[in-house]
């Protein structure tokens, strides 16, 4: 009798729980990090993933992060500094209000006047000096000096509503009264250190997302959010902790997504100073000469590296050797270039060529918190520096301490780590000219830029990144990246992996720029 | 009563004074925020920009002073990442951290008295002796491991409650409070019981050594000459006279607990301050950490006073103030 009880009541209750699922298609998405609701405050990639489900673009990315249309339909170059954008017609904000170019100047004008924000958006839209409304589907943006890539960056520049947000402060959009966008998703509530929830836009332009309603969980302890996966407590996790994927692949229950990202880890030598602080002789002094500056020494320590052991042991698979600063199949990606073989004995020839037949005293410095496995990358290639003769010592530390010691004018290091997410430009430009550009504070370039000049290669950056027609200026950068690569400019590594992972019956087209994004997230059919 | 008050007081405001220093100066010696949170795209002329903005590049007894003049007034600065005011912020995030403290002090001290007094009353028992032993375990063992361990337990692979958050709430007198919903009680017994751990096995053996040193006292075999109920005996005289001891240190554990909750709100992703704390430590967002860290002290102060005026209640013997010699 009770048993019969028992099985009537558990069949009872399946039917409840079912019903319950077909009535709201709801998912809950574990994230590693803290949304800004205010789409211009605290530019950090994770801030726009978060924003391109709340507030629309002009051109946005796909997966590959190439272009396409968002709020602009087209867009095109009237001449080298000026631009004409195509709006598209019968986009509804949130409150039903009709999506103009009043819109776009607005948005664009507030970007630099968010009052204390320590990561400003501008750099984004830093080149457009006027904006110009030819008729309320069509603006004109002029910049300064000819800037090819002013489509890629307006990714970042999201159009907010003029009417919710005219003299709207930070805390307005954190309580949702601001946050009217374009985007597939409304705001309903966020709560600091928690969770955001949104709700599906039913008058968005594009393609609906399957979800009624998205809970973002805020839970940035690795452990704890691979927890609240196997224990089904949210339906998909981002930023899957590498040592957790070779068990989450062999979970029945649990599907696990990868992808290459956009982001290359690499080394750089100090070739600038003379004398450089890391850089000694094998008995601890100071050398006259600095062995970095010779390229022969430099070829030769990238020729020490073992990429392919690199990324099958320290990456475990999770990365795909490098052979410049962007990921292959990327616009400006040169071909000829290849991943430099591993050999040893070529090391050590051209250490010897050089006049260091013993090698050198060296310190590697590197992140211990920033990149996947940046800790480990960093002895990896320590102990590949060491078999070629040189006296090696690594020192890692937080990025908190580490990148303020890298960045000019402080250049703390001689031979030192750094990882760069090409999605910014979507080509080599960025890199070239925030990196291995000479510090200038006049040009604007440099920012990053740890310890490597040479103003050849100066030149050339400057030349191609100008270039507003798409295939000249690929040839140029292809060239600029072949000169570089020549000077040993930088030492490529490999592109990391981005990996999420979703419970059985769901499917996620990870993103190249690491974005997680609930649109992308599908039940399997 | 009320000298002994306003003296209080004067050492409270000199001890934030101090703290306020020491605090600042350490975050200082940190690090550039701005490195950390600047666009990689920023020219170095607008990261000078950002910086000065900030209110970064003035030397550090400048910018201690335009601090303590926005303290006075209750402003201790925007949070860098959140773009709110950072007291506003820690306030927010309170209540969550209030409700596990207490959470688990409760259970510290329901459990813990009694538990304490059995094996003190019967320590060659086999449950006394089990659990003096437990009580080694609770406060040895860290309690990131065991967190993670009931997760992997109770939430994973039996699956009987969630891994992690704070369940549904409900606002009483402003303030939401979660344990007034079942969801609620769900997903607070795991961290609760994980913060627990340590203040419990403090309050079990200080509870049982009081008891044994009070035992053999001459009033108690008075008492019980006297014809009193053992159950008076236990529960009014010798439990009475072992409180003092007691009550200090689950005050301070209360104070711990409450400010440093951090690995426990870090594994169970309970939106307090602890979690709080660590991630503005990360991110160097360094006014949250400056005003978390005074509103600490604040915290230790007041715990302190009312564990000082229990005193008085407690034990008679005790006089607030000046000892007249």
């Amino acid at each position: 009798m009770i048993k019969r009880f028992c099985r009537i009541g558990l069949v009872i209750l399946g039917v409840a729980l079912l019903a319950q699922s077909a009535l709201a298609a709801e998912v809950k998405i574990g994230v590693r990090a803290e949304p800004s609701i205010d789409p211009h405050f605290l530019y950090l990639a994770t801030n726009v993933a978060y924003s391109k489900h709340m507030f629309g673009r002009l051109v946005s990315r796909d997966q590959n992060s190439r272009k396409i249309p968002d709020l602009a339909v087209s867009w095109k170059a009237l001449d080298d500094v000026t631009w004409e954008f195509k709006l598209r017609k019968g986009v509804k904000f949130h409150d039903g209000s009709e999506f103009t170019a009043e819109d776009v100047v607005f948005s664009i004008n507030r970007i630099p006047k968010v009052p204390n924000n320590p990561a400003s958006y501008h750099s984004n839209t830093r080149s457009i000096v006027s904006m110009e409304i030819v008729d309320p589907y069509t603006v004109i943006l002029k910049t300064d000096k000819p800037n090819p890539v002013l489509p890629v960056q307006v990714h970042n520049a999201a159009i907010i509503s003029k009417k919710a947000a005219e003299g709207a402060s930070t805390a307005d959009f954190n309580s949702g009264k601001a946050a009217i966008g374009t985007g597939p998703f409304k705001f309903v509530e966020f709560v600091p250190g928690d969770h955001l929830t949104l709700e599906r836009f039913d008058d968005y332009w594009g393609e609906k997302p399957v979800w009624d309603r998205v809970t973002f969980k805020i839970i940035s302890n690795d452990a704890a959010r691979v927890a609240a996966l196997l224990g089904g407590d949210v339906d998909m996790i981002d930023f899957v902790p590498p040592t957790e994927v070779a068990h989450l692949v062999k979970n029945k229950n649990i599907n696990v997504f990868k992808r290459p990202s956009d982001r290359v880890i690499f080394f750089v030598c100090d070739n600038i100073r003379d004398q450089s602080p890391f850089v000694t002789g094998k008995d601890g002094k100071p050398l006259d000469k600095n062995p970095l500056k010779d390229v022969r020494v430099r070829r030769a320590l990238t020729l020490a590296i073992n990429r392919d052991v690199i990324c099958s042991r320290v990456m475990e698979g999770l990365a795909a050797p490098a052979s410049q600063s962007i990921p292959e199949g990327w616009f400006s990606y040169n071909p000829e270039i290849k991943v430099p073989k591993y050999d040893p004995e070529g090391a050590k020839k051209l250490l010897a060529e050089a006049g260091y037949p013993n090698g050198f005293g060296l310190t590697v410095h590197g992140p211990n918190d920033r990149y996947v496995n940046d800790g480990k990358i960093c002895q990896a290639v320590a102990q590949m520096l060491a078999r070629i003769g040189l006296d090696v010592k690594v020192e890692t530390m937080p990025k908190t301490v580490y990148f303020p010691k890298m960045a000019p004018p402080n250049n703390n290091f001689s031979f030192f780590m750094l990882g760069w997410g090409n999605s910014t430009t979507g080509e080599a430009t960025h890199g070239f000219m925030a990196i291995f550009h000479s510090y200038s504070k006049g040009k604007g370039a440099g920012s990053y830029n740890g310890g490597y000049s040479n103003p050849e290669f100066d030149r050339i950056a400057e030349e191609a990144v100008k270039i507003v027609d798409d295939q000249k200026r690929e040839k140029a950068l292809q060239a600029a990246m072949a000169f570089l690569m020549n000077d040993q400019g930088m030492i490529p590594l490999h592109t990391q992996f981005t990996i999420a992972a979703t419970k059985k019956g769901l499917v996620y087209t990870p993103s190249a720029d690491e974005s997680t994004l609930a649109y992308n997230l599908k039940p399997v059919k | 009563m009320t000298v002994f008050l306003i003296r209080r007081l004067m050492q409270s405001v000199a001890v934030l004074l101090v703290m306020s220093m020491l605090v600042f100066v350490g975050v200082f010696a940190i690090g550039n925020p701005v490195e950390l949170l600047i666009a990689p795209e920023a020219t170095p002329a607008e990261r000078e920009e950002t910086i000065h903005n900030l209110g970064l590049d003035r030397p550090l007894w400048a910018q201690y002073i335009a601090f303590l003049k926005g303290a006075v007034r209750g402003e201790l600065g925007n949070s860098f990442i959140h773009n709110i005011p950072a007291l506003k912020l820690i306030l927010m995030r309170a209540p969550a951290t209030l409700e596990l403290a207490s959470a688990a002090i409760l259970i510290a001290v329901v459990f813990g008295i009694p538990f304490g007094l059995w094996a003190g009353l019967r320590p060659n028992s086999i449950f006394g002796r089990s659990i003096m032993a437990g009580s080694i375990l609770g406060f040895s063992l860290p309690t990131f491991w065991i967190g993670l361990m009931m997760v992997l337990v109770f939430a994973v692979s039996f699956g009987w409650l969630p891994t992690s958050g704070r369940g549904e709430t409900v606002r009483i007198l402003g303030l939401s409070v979660s344990f007034l919903t079942l969801d609620g009680l769900k997903h607070i017994i795991l961290p609760a019981v994980n913060l627990s751990l340590f203040p419990l096995a403090l309050v079990i053996r200080l509870t049982r050594a009081g008891v044994r040193e009070t035992l053999p006292l001459d009033f108690i075999k008075f008492a019980r000459a006297k014809g009193l109920k053992t159950r008076r005996v236990i529960l009014v005289h010798v439990l009475k006279n072992i409180m003092i001891p007691i009550v200090t240190v689950v005050g301070i554990q209360f104070g711990i607990v409450l400010a440093f909750a951090v690995v426990t709100e870090s594994v169970f992703a309970w939106p307090g301050m602890g979690k709080l704390i660590i991630d503005s430590i990360n991110h160097l967002d360094r006014p949250v950490v400056v005003a978390y860290l005074l509103v600490t002290v604040l915290i230790f102060i007041l715990i302190n006073l009312v564990v000082d005026v229990l005193y008085s209640v407690l034990d008679p013997r005790v006089r607030l103030g000046e000892l007249k010699e």
